[in-house]
């Protein structure tokens, strides 16, 4: 078999593995831990009555691996349980909210990718000059500060003192794509300042790498200009890499969600799962922790195969 | 620890020419002096914090968001506290939680990275495929789940954060003492018939140090950013206890009135960030020639 057939599958079957081991990881984060979720859920006054019927009711007095198992086989037909708080189903409260996380993160990324890329470029070609350094130094400032401060920094700045974009960002069903974005802009512009950063930092990096080659300096002896080295001769190489960030830093968005969701009071997954963290309920958090578990490795997984299949020692093998 | 890497790092450079030893020492660059020096002040204010604040952490002195004056530098909160009073209170709260996660991360990380390098076989195997499964998913979604059926208490959030984040201490620790794992000297003390306790501590260790002391800022940085989004959510430190991120939830209504107070804890933490950034970025920088790549 080609090696590049085996080496795409080994890693599929490692995805699998790892999310199959996820799954574990979780439930055995909330069942076995020392907490008490009946004790949780009714308070410290609970009678012993009362938390003996909620533990039969949640299967609490099945031993954990049948829970494991009973669960599990659930999730892989779709049925993700029921909200412990309002007995919903909660694969239906899920439906619309994914779909708006989704819809947040693609927007997101339609803004910061094409940009991160383009100041990576920028920064290279302006090496050490002005443009860099002011690059690095806004970029190392929304590192340093949490996606939610700079959510409502920009709401107070954006929203309230310039009179520009909503501040909170409902959205629903009956409101046109042009309506959307205009209530997720300010979201939108947070997801952004917090990926770009890494993104164009790391695009920075792979580029300085590749410019570093052989093949560069002769192209730079041949008397090429710089723009044009760049275009031609270091960006096809650094493809590869910058995939790889750009991947890595989409998996990141949709954990960044969780948070601006809560800030702007998104109807998405984020806030879905913060608000029965804190109720504890704990189907809730086991399933939308599993489906954050799941887009994340698959990201990831994906960032892997891009640069196994765009790697061309690997394509041509001897 | 920070003295014994500059030790190692003049120790590397003592090619040079030996007349100028006082023009080396001088060569602090300004970027690093600032960082420095913002670095402690924050670290001073927490220390010190009972002495600076002029009013108490829970302390209702004023109106409701009453604006900065004399009296209350800048400004009261969401119930009349003094807002100096809960930025130096919860930045003591925030750099202890952040300070003591990233101790705890550094002590296990790389006690174990070192552990796994130096044993190899499968004890290096198990060690890191299980790394590699806890950082298949993401920290935040991690900590969340175990919050969902654990109590919010600041000694929880400290292991809690600190097991986590030693995940990523492994992986770099594990690199680099891979590295010196190699080096004659570490095959001299086997075959001395040194434990394996020696050859973590006293051969891996002190060559090992430097990356990890750089590495040691950006944890740090990220256990500030983390503890901060948990408080932010409700599930970190509880009130009225006073931390950077629940200064935030207290008065996020404000901001839709023009009321800045939920702004100055994310220009602190941005402020904190940066400086150790910064410095981090220079001990990396002249300790660059002693760490053997981060493969």
């Amino acid at each position: 078999m080609h090696p590049i057939v085996t080496l795409v599958a080994q890693r599929v079957a490692l995805g699998v593995l790892l999310l199959f081991a996820a799954s574990i990881l979780i439930f055995v984060g909330t069942s076995i831990l020392p907490g008490d979720v009946a004790q949780s859920i009714l308070g410290q006054s609970a009678t012993p009555e009362a938390l003996a019927n909620l533990r039969a009711e949640l299967g609490m007095d099945q031993p954990p691996l049948t829970r494991y198992f009973t669960w599990l086989g659930g999730v892989l037909q779709g049925d993700l349980g029921t909200a412990l708080t309002n007995g919903r189903d909660i694969a239906e409260s899920l439906g619309s909210r994914l779909g708006n996380t989704l819809f947040l993160a693609f927007w997101a990324a339609v803004v910061a990718v094409p940009l991160a890329i383009f100041l990576g470029l920028l920064a290279v070609r302006y090496k050490d000059r002005w443009p860099d350094r002011l690059i690095s130094a806004v970029t190392l400032t929304t590192i340093s500060i949490p996606e939610f401060m700079i959510g409502y920094v920009l709401i107070y700045w954006v929203s309230i003192q310039m009179g520009w974009f909503s501040s909170v960002a409902i959205i629903n069903d009956s409101m046109s794509l042009g309506q959307k974005l205009n209530a997720i802009a300010i979201p939108v512009m947070v997801l952004t300042l917090v990926v770009l950063a890494h993104m164009m930092r790391m695009t920075r990096a792979a580029i300085l790498n590749v410019m570093q080659s052989a093949y560069i300096e002769t192209a730079e002896l041949k008397g090429l200009g710089m723009l044009r080295i760049i275009r031609k001769h270091a960006f096809p190489n650094a493809i590869a890499p910058i995939v790889n960030v750009v991947m890595l830093n989409l998996a990141y968005l949709v954990v960044g969600v969780v948070v601006v969701e809560v800030v702007f009071a998104y109807p998405g997954m984020g806030q879905y799962l913060v608000d029965h963290v804190s109720k504890r309920d704990v189907p809730v958090v086991q399933a939308c922790g599993l489906i954050f578990a799941a887009v994340y490795i698959g990201l990831n997984l994906v960032a892997d195969l891009v640069s196994i299949l765009t790697n061309p020692r690997l394509r041509h093998p001897k | 620890m920070g003295r014994r890497a500059g030790r190692l790092a003049r120790q590397r450079y003592s090619a040079d020419p030996p007349s100028f030893p006082k023009a080396r020492r001088m060569r602090v660059p300004l970027a690093a002096l600032i960082g420095l020096f913002f670095t402690s002040l924050f670290f001073l204010s927490a220390i010190f914090a009972p002495l600076i604040a002029p009013y108490g952490m829970a302390e209702v002195v004023g109106d409701v968001w009453e604006p900065p004056s004399d009296r209350f530098l800048l400004g009261t909160d969401s119930i009349g506290r003094d807002l100096l009073s809960r930025m130096i209170y919860g930045g003591q709260t925030t750099i202890f939680i952040a300070t003591a996660a990233t101790a705890l991360s550094f002590v296990i990380g790389s006690v174990l990275g070192f552990f796994a390098a130096v044993s190899g076989g499968w004890i290096d195997q198990t060690l890191s495929r299980f790394v590699d499964l806890i950082m298949s998913i993401p920290t935040l979604i991690f900590a969340l789940v175990v919050l969902s059926v654990m109590p919010t208490t600041i000694p929880i959030l400290i292991v809690l954060m600190g097991l986590l984040d030693s995940t990523r201490v492994y992986r770099l620790a594990r690199a680099v003492a891979v590295d010196i794992t190699v080096m004659d000297y570490v095959e001299a003390a086997r075959l001395r018939g040194e434990k394996i306790g020696w050859i973590i501590f006293r051969e891996t260790l002190p060559n090992a140090l430097s990356p990890l002391v750089a590495e040691m800022g950006l944890r740090f940085i990220f256990a500030v950013l983390f503890v901060s989004t948990l408080s932010f959510l409700g599930l970190g430190v509880q009130p009225p206890q006073a931390d950077w991120g629940g200064i935030v939830k207290e008065n996020k209504e404000g901001i839709n009135y023009g009321i800045a107070a939920a702004l100055y804890p994310a220009y602190a933490i941005a402020v904190l960030c940066i400086s150790i950034n910064l410095v981090a970025d220079w001990v990396l920088n002249r300790t660059t020639s002693l760490k053997g790549g981060r493969g």
